[in-house]
């Protein structure tokens, strides 16, 4: 994908990274705990990949960064806010960290740069014309400028999630989360999604993505976690932890991931 | 000898045409056309109800049904956001008031209106505010459940992101989930302002002056005072239809498009 622009600095790329700290983070549905004491880092500039089985609380912690899941325990920092501290002005907050969706999320009832501009006119108070200008350079910067007018039902799934990242960027966000961006994509748009991604890594965006894609982990992220029943089993750097994992359920994982064909029945 | 049972369809269906046809002119023969002729489709007599029936009569119910649609939609609205609402007290209130004004027949909430509360406060209302509060408080009840399922069948997502992107609780719901609800309700909505338009009849048991008819109770003004039969109200009707029709007509559109568009 050649269409995809690196931008210039000016409003459209990452003006400063926050970094994110979770300390002893523990989360129950009920009698269910999803996430059993999890402490991270994340440095500002930092990419860090959740990779996991389904079930792993990787999705859930996530989504607890920018508490559309509410903690129970534990401390979350996210640039200068303590997400965990109940006074925390969750919207002041949620400024600063963009969210992509596995199922995108656009709002149906607006084209993509209405999209893009919605949050920035009533959150952040721009003008319409200075919203327009930031979204169209987002747009550019996904490769979709020439489809800015289209309705998210004109665009195709990968054409979608770009836009939610166009999105997102537009607010200036100095984090960005992905839950399991690519999860809901045909497998030939998946190459689109990532490469944006990638750039956006190169630009010293700090990012915290929740993947099963084990190539982009590899090649883009600077850290690797490994999640299984809610703990942290093993992390490090990516290439150790993909290619030459220590924990055995850390391996077993891999070999299913890696090789969908090497299927060990045990029953 | 066998039928193949494409054939049995085809001669069932053409029964059932059959009996339909014969009924009907079973219905015809046997109707005291003379009698009905004088008594329902006698229009020679009409003149004086023209050009009222229009110009006061449509005009009003128009006027009758669009407030109470005014006071329905932002009550519903209200009550629907209420009924969605964290807060236990908000949901009870919500919940009662549906379920009464649901439960009870409109035409007593008119009387209700019309003259209980004027007794029992010691106010006399205008006509137009009585409907407006009893049609309007019975449609609220109405549109509130329709508009809750929309609200409710706006993907969860759609908060989600809204919230993400720094919008506060309310700003999501005005900018992005109600906009989308509304979408989805529309045809329902729209079949509500027909009921309202057929209930706005029920003003009849109030006190009106000439000036403040409606359809209904012009064509039964018309009963009285025209020699005309029951014929009055059959244009009445028709009047009905002339504002239903369009409407029907417009709620299928909107179901076309929202079908069109769904993914």
């Amino acid at each position: 994908m050649n269409d995809v622009v690196i931008p210039s600095r000016n409003h459209t790329g990452p003006v400063q990274a926050a970094g994110v700290s979770i300390k002893d983070l523990r989360k129950s549905y009920g009698f269910n705990e999803v996430l059993k004491g999890i402490s991270l880092d994340v440095a500002p500039g930092e990419v860090v990949c959740l990779i996991g089985p389904s079930g792993s609380g990787k999705s859930t912690l996530l989504r607890c960064v920018n508490l559309l899941e509410q903690p129970n325990e534990g401390t979350i920092h996210v640039g200068g806010f303590e997400a965990t501290d109940l006074d925390v002005d969750i919207d002041k907050m949620r400024r600063k960290v963009g969210m992509v969706f596995q199922q995108f999320n656009l709002f149906p009832h607006l084209n993509a740069l209405r999209n893009c501009t919605i949050a920035q006119t009533k959150v952040l108070k721009r003008s319409q014309a200075e919203a327009d200008k930031v979204a169209h350079a987002n747009l550019d910067r996904v490769g979709l400028g020439h489809l800015a007018d289209r309705f998210p039902d004109q665009l195709s799934g990968g054409q979608q999630q770009r836009v939610a990242i166009a999105r997102a960027l537009s607010m200036d966000p100095e984090l960005m989360l992905f839950d399991e961006p690519t999860s809901a994509l045909d497998p030939e748009t998946v190459g689109d999604v990532l490469s944006v991604m990638r750039n956006l890594a190169k630009e010293g965006m700090t990012m915290l993505v929740v993947t099963h894609e084990m190539g982009f982990a590899r090649e883009v992220a600077d850290r690797v976690v490994f999640m299984d029943g809610g703990v942290v089993v093993e992390e490090g750097v990516a290439e150790h932890v993909i290619s030459s994992p220590t924990q055995g359920r850390t391996k077993e994982f891999l070999k299913r991931v890696l090789d969908p064909t090497h299927i060990e029945i045990t029953e | 000898m066998a039928m193949t049972a494409r054939q049995r369809a085809k001669v069932s269906l053409y029964i059932q045409a059959g009996i339909f046809f014969v009924a009907m002119a079973a219905l015809i023969l046997a109707t005291d056309w003379k009698t009905v002729g004088n008594s329902v489709f006698n229009f020679g007599k009409l003149g004086p109800m023209f050009p009222g029936i229009i110009v006061v009569g449509l005009k009003n119910t128009l006027i009758y049904t669009a407030l109470a649609f005014v006071v329905g939609l932002s009550g519903g609205l209200l009550l629907a956001l209420m009924k969605l609402s964290t807060f236990p007290l908000y949901r009870w209130i919500a919940t009662g008031y549906i379920e009464f004004f649901r439960g009870v027949p409109a035409l007593l909430v008119f009387i209700a209106f019309g003259y209980g509360v004027p007794l029992a406060f010691g106010v006399s209302w205008d006509v137009t505010v009585v409907v407006m509060v009893s049609l309007g408080m019975v449609a609220s009840a109405y549109i509130a459940e329709t508009l809750r399922a929309g609200l409710q069948a706006v993907p969860k997502g759609q908060m989600e992101a809204a919230r993400s992107l720094g919008m506060p609780m309310w700003r999501a719901m005005v900018t992005i989930v109600i906009p989308q609800a509304f979408r989805i309700v529309l045809p329902p909505l729209t079949n509500e302002v027909i009921l309202l338009t057929k209930d706005s009849s029920l003003i009849y048991v109030l006190g009106l002056t000439t000036a403040q008819y409606e359809l209904t109770k012009f064509g039964r003004d018309g009963i009285s005072s025209l020699g005309a039969g029951l014929t009055p109200l059959l244009v009445a009707g028709a009047f009905y239809l002339v504002i239903t029709i369009p409407l029907s007509l417009l709620a299928r559109k909107f179901e076309s498009r929202s079908a069109r568009t769904k993914r």
